[in-house]
């Protein structure tokens, strides 16, 4: 017998009886008055930025910029200039060198500042974690109070990556003193379009 | 004889100062957890939901791992079963030595520490770097990790500096964690970027999709993962999920529960390997569905590994986590351990209180307190305990089962600690350890009740 029909049969024996799925009543969930203000403060409170901006178009000038300044900075959103399509199939190695990435997100949720976003929004599935400083860009309305909210408008299968980014990277595994930069972003701004 | 819990926690408490701060800073995370916990309305129905939800899963579990494997297997990811440790370990090597493989990488995983892949490994001459700051830092010096969520908990910073210098060439003597940190972030960076396989564990792996999520804070698991040309994931078939939307529930629990924190920074989605790239997840028994078949102590698979219940414990705080010499210590730890070496392990499900308290802020509901004491029977039933406690207990039942002989006892042993202490106040008396003991009662309750307990009822 293989392992695998060896587990599910013992499985199969000692699982308990059905028991059913809960109900989930969406009415018990904390609401909040304006969340995109709630957005902005958790997302601080972990040491993120939040910027609200009329019109995408106003970053257009901040990235060229930034490009202009000699660093690597990758552009994933098509809104804002062209895009660096070419990072597609860029090595580790290469990616390391990136200074900023631009990229766009689907959701933002307001109880945990968290943004999701798609393989396809990243350009390479590894931009958003290389970079040294992530921008991430979402739309006001694109705001939703809960994680449940965020499954409702998210589908998680649609393509072969997704996260939920939530700040820059960190840690506090030395005596539990927070630093911001461990191996990921060591910044993380949101732009939000109004 | 095998250290015990008793014997190495007696090791840790040897520093005192030491063993304040350690119980400080976890009491501040588990501070941490309620302020983050009290910030949600809903928080206990959240816990009541995820209960259900992995109570439900754990009903229907061999459909739910073959819905997994049919949905992941058709997104493109190479599914294995392995019935134990070792099949684990020879999976996952079969993989390195087919690809010729030299550089791995590894993210955090509970399940590759339960399985000593690292040592597997090495045994045949491979390296894994660990990757969590943390974890890298206890490889380091060659020692386990004593906390499932923050491995180095431990450590103080100048032991982290004094590992640095003499494995990163750090200044000597310079304990600022920005830098040391700062240290480990461009070596590690070498580490990703060469990296030929990311080993990382699962946080929750969903049914409906065939994809599976893993979570950190520092982004390892995706600099890995999204590197190195093969990709293995490791879960214990016990993190299945029946929906995507069930994610909601668990994500909004287990930072929180964990370090209190909102949700953590990367909460990976993965659902199909990249063009090129090879991506395997391991399902692994090892002892699992013998735990399924224990009604008493089944629902100690519904763990989410946020480590809320080391947190809160008072003996775990006080004792540190090598004391319970096994992967996953703390009261999780003691509750999962004896089922897979009741031997081994018998000495950990004595090692609490019994306080209730990890019950309490368990985010799926685990009664760990009762399992606790539930396997303190099973462990005497098969005979585990050492034979001056099994002595000790069956006098304390003959003393407390018989009124007259109790009171006789009662009345002479307060006599005999006002007259003769030092009969008492031994080495030789366990109770004794660490303890002042208390001044010895003129009477007793029930004597002082007899000639006062009716006259002064109105």
């Amino acid at each position: 017998m293989s392992a695998r029909e060896k587990i599910l049969n013992a499985i199969a024996i000692n699982q308990p009886e059905l028991t059913a799925l809960p109900v989930m009543d969406r009415n018990v969930l904390i609401r909040y008055e304006d969340v995109y203000a709630q957005f902005k403060k958790v997302l601080e409170s972990i040491g993120g930025k939040v910027e609200l901006i009329q019109k995408i178009t106003e970053l257009k000038n901040k990235l060229i910029a930034d490009k202009a300044s000699g660093n690597f900075v990758v552009n994933a959103i098509a809104a804002i200039g062209e895009v660096d399509n070419q990072v597609v199939s860029f090595t580790a190695s290469e990616l390391e060198k990136v200074e900023r990435a631009y990229i766009r997100g689907t959701v933002g949720v307001a109880e945990n500042g968290a943004v999701w976003i798609y393989e396809s929004q990243m350009v390479n599935r590894l931009l958003p974690f290389i970079c040294q400083h992530l921008i991430i860009v979402i739309d006001k309305p694109a705001i939703v109070p809960t994680m449940h909210h965020a499954y409702d408008s998210v589908d998680v299968a649609r393509e072969g990556f997704g996260a939920f980014i939530a700040g820059p990277s960190k840690t506090a595994d030395i005596e539990q003193s927070l630093v911001i930069g461990a191996h990921g972003a060591r910044s993380a701004t949101i732009y939000v379009i109004e | 004889m095998k250290a015990t819990h008793a014997t190495l926690a007696e090791k840790f408490i040897a520093d005192e100062p030491r063993t304040d701060w350690h119980d400080e800073t976890l009491w501040f995370v588990r501070e941490k957890r309620d302020k983050a916990a009290h910030g949600l309305p809903e928080w206990e129905q959240l816990r009541e939901w995820g209960s259900q939800i992995k109570n439900h899963t754990l009903s229907n579990l061999s459909d739910y791992l073959k819905e997994f494997e049919e949905k992941a297997t058709a997104n493109g990811i190479k599914v294995h079963w392995a019935a134990d440790g070792d099949e684990h370990n020879k999976i996952i090597h079969e993989i390195i030595r087919k690809h010729n493989i030299q550089k791995i990488v590894k993210s955090k995983s509970m399940l590759t520490e339960e399985c000593h892949l690292n040592e597997y490994l090495q045994e045949h001459g491979i390296e894994v770097v660990d990757t969590d700051l943390g974890e890298r830092i206890v490889q380091f010096r060659k020692e386990p990790p004593s906390h499932i969520v923050l491995p180095a908990i431990h450590l103080k910073k100048e032991d982290v500096s004094a590992t640095f210098h003499e494995y990163l060439h750090t200044e000597k003597g310079n304990n600022d964690p920005q830098y040391l940190t700062e240290a480990a972030r461009q070596h590690l960076r070498d580490k990703f970027v060469q990296s030929q396989l990311a080993i990382t564990g699962v946080n929750f792996a969903v049914a409906e999709t065939g994809g599976f999520v893993v979570c950190t804070n520092e982004g390892n698991a995706d600099m890995g993962a999204h590197t190195a040309p093969v990709h293995i994931a490791c879960m214990g078939f016990e993190k299945i999920i029946p929906k995507a939307e069930h994610l909601s529930v668990f994500l909004r629990l287990l930072a929180r529960s964990a370090t209190g924190q909102p949700i953590t920074t990367y909460s990976s989605h993965f659902q199909k390997p990249r063009p090129n790239q090879e991506m395997h997840i391991v399902i692994v028994d090892n002892g699992r569905s013998r735990q399924l078949g224990r009604e008493d102590f089944r629902n100690s698979l519904k763990c989410i590994r946020c480590a809320a219940c080391f947190n809160t414990c008072p003996v775990y705080r006080r004792s540190g986590g090598h004391s319970y010499h096994t992967a996953v210590a703390g009261p999780i730890g003691s509750i999962l351990n004896p089922n897979l070496d009741m031997k081994a392990n018998a000495d950990l499900p004595f090692a609490s209180t019994l306080c209730g308290s990890c019950t309490n802020v368990c985010p799926v509901k685990i009664n760990i307190h009762e399992q606790l004491w539930k396997w303190r029977q099973v462990i005497v039933a098969e005979g585990y305990v050492a034979t001056s406690k099994k002595i000790g207990m069956k006098g304390m039942g003959f003393l407390l089962s018989k009124p007259k002989v109790y009171r006789f006892a009662g009345k002479m042993g307060r006599w005999m600690m006002r007259i003769v202490p030092f009969v008492a106040n031994n080495k030789l008396n366990v109770w004794y350890k660490q303890r002042e003991m208390p001044e010895p009662p003129k009477e007793s309750f029930r004597d002082w009740y007899l000639k006062n307990g009716k006259t002064n009822k109105k």
